[in-house]
């Protein structure tokens, strides 16, 4: 599928189904022929950006391998919320295994498929960022080392939601979350270096590593039918606001993507075998402010005192990124 | 059931040794089960391997602490470890070196022993001279077939041959028969000379 | 055909003969010669059509497992002691799961103090995982247990470990008989899974299970599990119609007919409680051993029947409880409850300390004349002094530190008279 030429701004969301575009160039969701993969009826929360990327991950993989998928999940908020026994919402063959190894069950179901001659069967996994960035760690970079055929999904809300809010390693400077209050002389969590997972991944030299945000869900779509030309390790980092452990708005899910990327804390790119291949730039900057304001982890910042310094702080990082990254079109730095 | 227990360090063969006259004398028949003294792996570290010889199934599983025969395969653990340990009076013994047991210090030893069962037979030269390198194990298997009989030449050399193809298995099969048969030269003198001072 | 090979060899080349889909397997100390030997057989395809994954940990190995067999491939792995340990939740994943996963477990020590030597506690501290655990005695055992797992784990659905002592099995070369593949195809027919990942009939496995149903689940594991009792000694009785021997089965007995006392055990060391049965038997006194091949689920009801003639029980086992007591020891307390029988729990060759003739012949003699108390636990050839001496030195306060270390500095180097 080609890549979506009309932009959303442009013809504002009444098209968000696609109904004034050509049918082929509608959007998987859009089609009445979807898999529908992840199926009404689970317990997200409303607003919930990780059941709205997994849907839109999910049934973009189902269309692009002709419905011959299985999909791996380890523990976290996109399991339980959809697998409430006796129930489940998945359409598709989906396999919990346990929260740290996401990944190796991947491979193994992978070799599976290869050994009983159905490499034409392709596997997903996904995670949320606890599962991939911290406790995965390990078997992520197993199979990145490995070059498994499998495309691995990241869906990053920024923290441990399912057990109740407490940071991981891809928590943001500054976030307060239930084991990194808003207490003390560093309020909320503490201004380390990071775990750049995206860079981590490229630095593997895999195939093909990709982030994305759910605002822009024709390029998620897109993201993944990519991943899926591609045979061996693959990976593909998904920003998911999360409202409830955010403290946002279950209205502001989408708003809060498109800032994340429009203020530079979130890069948005796509890399092949360890070089940066496509960059999506930012269309108008905005400070980090107007997207740090929307969400109570912050909150702390500001009011009478507030914490400026840590404000000018993120706006350094998020500057950092414009420039690391050429976020920014030609002469508009 | 003969129990042999092989004194050697790390690198020179000891395991392979004991793995070896296992495989020779079960081709010829009889149950044998030879294991190591395990642990990490390092070169040049005491290692002592064990193979037990016998006409029925072996059940024991411990290692050999009064051993039927001693081979020895590197004179300088002589007064580091006790190698004689268990050792039974009327025991075989083959040690690997180009001097005598006296020269060695173990005359008590020698008095101790039946004198035609501890012979001495210079493996690490003859290795050099028949595979290149000082690797005594073959030949030290070699000795304790013509000591002790408990296993062929043939049989020593099959299961050397099978286990190391080409140039290496007949180098090793050499110096297998070279130092079987100094063995048993070394016997035969030892044999005439009580005759004629009897 | 009988060969004279290394225990590691003949359980690869069982391994290879049962045609594994995939393998993934971490290396560890004293298993790696198994797994080193099923690379190289992958890679010239002795064993074709399998995939053999390099994993980064036994965790990613029982992992990469569970996600291959729930794909519907034969899956096999090998582990020891700390390996074991570390793929601790994937094995309680695999067993919830209901998936056929064979796995060799290449019995050592678990540390602190860190010990690459053989005993029972790593296999042990799993032995409520839900996987079934047999053990074997020789080489021969090992090699065939491995054939029988695969059908026990297939037709129930349930994961099967088969433990074999680490180096003493793994690195001992012995006469086995190798089956051909004839045989084992005959036997072991290709894997049909009971569930699979399959985009023609989807499925989703592993879903969460709340109050309102999950004593009802961990029941039916019970119950499957309790099936293998049964399933066991059939399959074991096929085995000896296809192959000419008795391998496997839940209980070994020898010389048990009309023994006062028996000696129960598991694992090689029944080898040499047999020498020294036979020297007692010489004697005239009437000692039997009974061998434990499957120790889960544990044959309550047939151990009961095995010991019911008995006065004495020896349990010489190679892994305790810490801060309870002996582990097979209980579970034959268990099974001989309300007989009138003494049972005497003896802990022995712990971290690959040899127990030998002479010792189980000293032990025996002090139990038959009633020298030993069945109150108490028991360690064969402790050195009482050199415990003494250490809790002594805590008494007194002096030099701070592990046990361990002090108690090295006593015994001396490792080199000195090491196999004694």
């Amino acid at each position: 599928m080609a890549f979506q030429e009309i932009k959303l701004y442009q013809t504002g969301t009444f098209v968000a189904g696609n109904r004034l575009l050509d049918p082929d160039q509608r959007s998987v969701q859009a089609r009445m022929g979807r898999s529908n993969s992840l199926t009404s009826g689970h317990r997200a929360c409303q607003g919930c950006g990780e059941a709205l990327g997994a849907r839109y991950v999910l049934d973009a993989a189902m269309r692009a391998t002709e419905g011959n998928l299985v999909a791996v999940n380890s523990t976290g908020c996109l399991e339980v919320f959809s697998t409430p026994y006796p129930e489940s919402s998945w359409q598709l063959p989906w396999l919990h295994s346990l929260f740290g190894n996401g990944p190796a069950v991947a491979a193994g179901v992978a070799a599976a498929l290869r050994a009983r001659g159905r490499d034409d069967v392709r596997v997903i996994g996904q995670a949320g960022d606890g599962g991939t960035v911290d406790i995965g760690f390990g078997t992520l970079s197993g199979m990145f080392e490995r070059n498994d055929d499998v495309l691995f999904v990241c869906y990053d809300n920024e923290g441990y939601m399912n057990t109740g809010v407490q940071r991981s390693g891809a928590t943001p400077p500054a976030a307060r979350t239930a084991n990194t209050k808003a207490l003390g002389p560093e309020p909320g969590n503490a201004f380390g270096q990071g775990k750049n997972v995206p860079l981590i991944a490229m630095a593997h030299e895999i195939p093909y590593v990709a982030t994305a945000t759910v605002a822009e869900l024709r390029d998620l779509e897109y993201k993944v039918e990519r991943a899926m030309s591609f045979r061996g390790a693959r990976y593909l980092h998904v920003f998911v606001p999360c409202p409830l452990g955010w403290g946002s708005d279950s209205a502001d899910t989408i708003r809060l993507a498109r800032l994340v990327k429009e203020t530079g804390m979130f890069p948005v790119f796509e890399a092949e075998h360890g070089e940066v291949t496509e960059v999506s730039k930012i269309r108008r900057q905005v400070p980090v402010e107007d997207y740090l304001r929307l969400q109570k982890r912050y909150a702390h910042l500001f009011g009478d005192p507030g914490r400026p310094d840590i404000v000018a702080r993120l706006q350094a990082n998020a500057d950092r990124n414009i420039a690391r990254f050429g976020l920014l079109p030609e002469g508009d730095e | 059931m003969f129990a042999v227990r092989i004194h050697g360090r790390g690198g020179q063969g000891a395991v392979t040794a004991a793995e070896l006259l296992s495989v020779a004398a079960f081709d010829e028949g009889r149950h044998a089960q030879a294991f190591p003294t395990f642990g990490s792996e390092r070169t040049g570290a005491p290692v002592v391997s064990f193979c037990r010889i016998d006409d029925r199934p072996i059940r024991l599983r411990e290692p050999i602490t009064d051993p039927d025969a001693l081979i020895v395969q590197d004179p300088t653990l002589l007064h580091q470890v006790n190698l004689f340990a268990g050792l039974r009076p009327d025991g075989f013994l083959v040690l690997n070196t180009s001097r005598t047991l006296p020269d060695l210090g173990l005359e008590d030893l020698v008095r101790r022993l039946t004198p035609e069962h501890a012979v001495t037979v210079p493996a690490t030269e003859i290795a050099r001279e028949h595979l290149g390198r000082p690797l005594p194990n073959a030949a030290l298997l070699g000795a304790f077939s013509a000591l002790t009989g408990q296993v062929s030449l043939g049989a020593v050399c099959d299961a050397i041959r099978d286990r190391f193809p080409g140039e290496v298995g007949a180098g090793n099969a050499r110096a297998a028969t070279v130092a079987h048969e100094h063995v048993r030269t070394s016997l035969e003198k030892m044999a005439g000379g009580r005759v004629a001072g009897a | 055909m009988l060969s004279q090979v290394e225990g590691s060899q003949a359980v690869a080349r069982a391994v290879t003969l049962c045609r594994p889909q995939v393998i993934a397997a971490y290396p560890i100390s004293p298993q790696t010669h198994i797994v080193e030997s099923l690379s190289d057989r992958v890679r010239t395809g002795e064993l074709a059509g399998c995939e053999y994954l390099m994993v980064e940990s036994e965790f990613g190995a029982m992992s990469a497992c569970i996600g291959a067999s729930g794909a519907g491939a034969r899956t096999y792995t090998a582990t020891s002691s700390q390996g074991l340990l570390f793929m601790a939740e994937a094995l309680f994943n695999a067993s919830g799961l209901g998936l056929p996963v064979v796995m060799t477990v290449a019995n050592r020590a678990i540390g602190a103090p860190i010990n690459i030597w053989n005993d029972h506690s790593d296999a042990m501290s799993m032995r409520d995982s839900g996987w079934i655990q047999l053990y074997a005695e020789s080489n021969q055992e090992a090699l065939d247990l491995h054939i029988q797992a695969y059908r026990l784990a297939e037709y129930l659905s349930v994961p099967v470990m088969v433990c074999m002592d680490g180096f003493v099995l793994t690195h001992a070369f012995e006469q086995v008989d190798l089956p051909t593949q004839e045989q084992v195809d005959a036997f072991l027919p290709a894997f049909v899974p009971q569930q699979a990942l399959d985009p023609d009939d989807p499925v989703t496995i592993g879903a969460m299970v709340g109050p309102e149903a999950f004593a009802e689940v961990k029941y039916l594991m019970h119950a499957k599990q309790m099936a293998a009792l049964d399933e066991i000694p059939l399959i074991a009785g096929d085995f000896r119609d296809a192959f000419g021997r008795s391998s496997g089965g839940l209980l070994k007995a020898y010389r048990l007919d009309d023994a006062e006392t028996v000696v129960v055990a598991l694992g090689s060391v029944l080898g040499t409680i047999e020498e020294v049965v036979d020297g007692l038997r010489d004697e005239g006194i009437a000692v039997g051993v009974l061998g434990i091949t499957c120790f889960r689920p544990w044959p309550v009801a047939e151990v009961r029947e095995a010991l019911s003639r008995a006065t004495r029980v020896v349990v010489v086992e190679k892994a305790f409880a810490v801060g309870a007591g002996g582990i097979v020891g209980q579970n034959t307390r268990d099974a001989t409850r309300g007989l009138p029988v003494e049972v005497y729990d003896v802990v022995a060759g712990l971290g690959g300390r040899p127990v030998t003739r002479a010792s189980l012949r000293r032990l025996l003699d002090e139990v038959l004349a009633g020298q030993v108390d069945p109150q108490r636990l028991h360690f064969l050839d402790l050195d009482l002094e050199l415990v003494q001496r250490e809790l002594e030195r805590s008494r007194r306060g002096k030099r701070p530190g592990p046990h361990a270390e002090h108690m090295l500095r006593d015994v001396g180097t490792v080199a000195s008279g090491a196999y004694e």
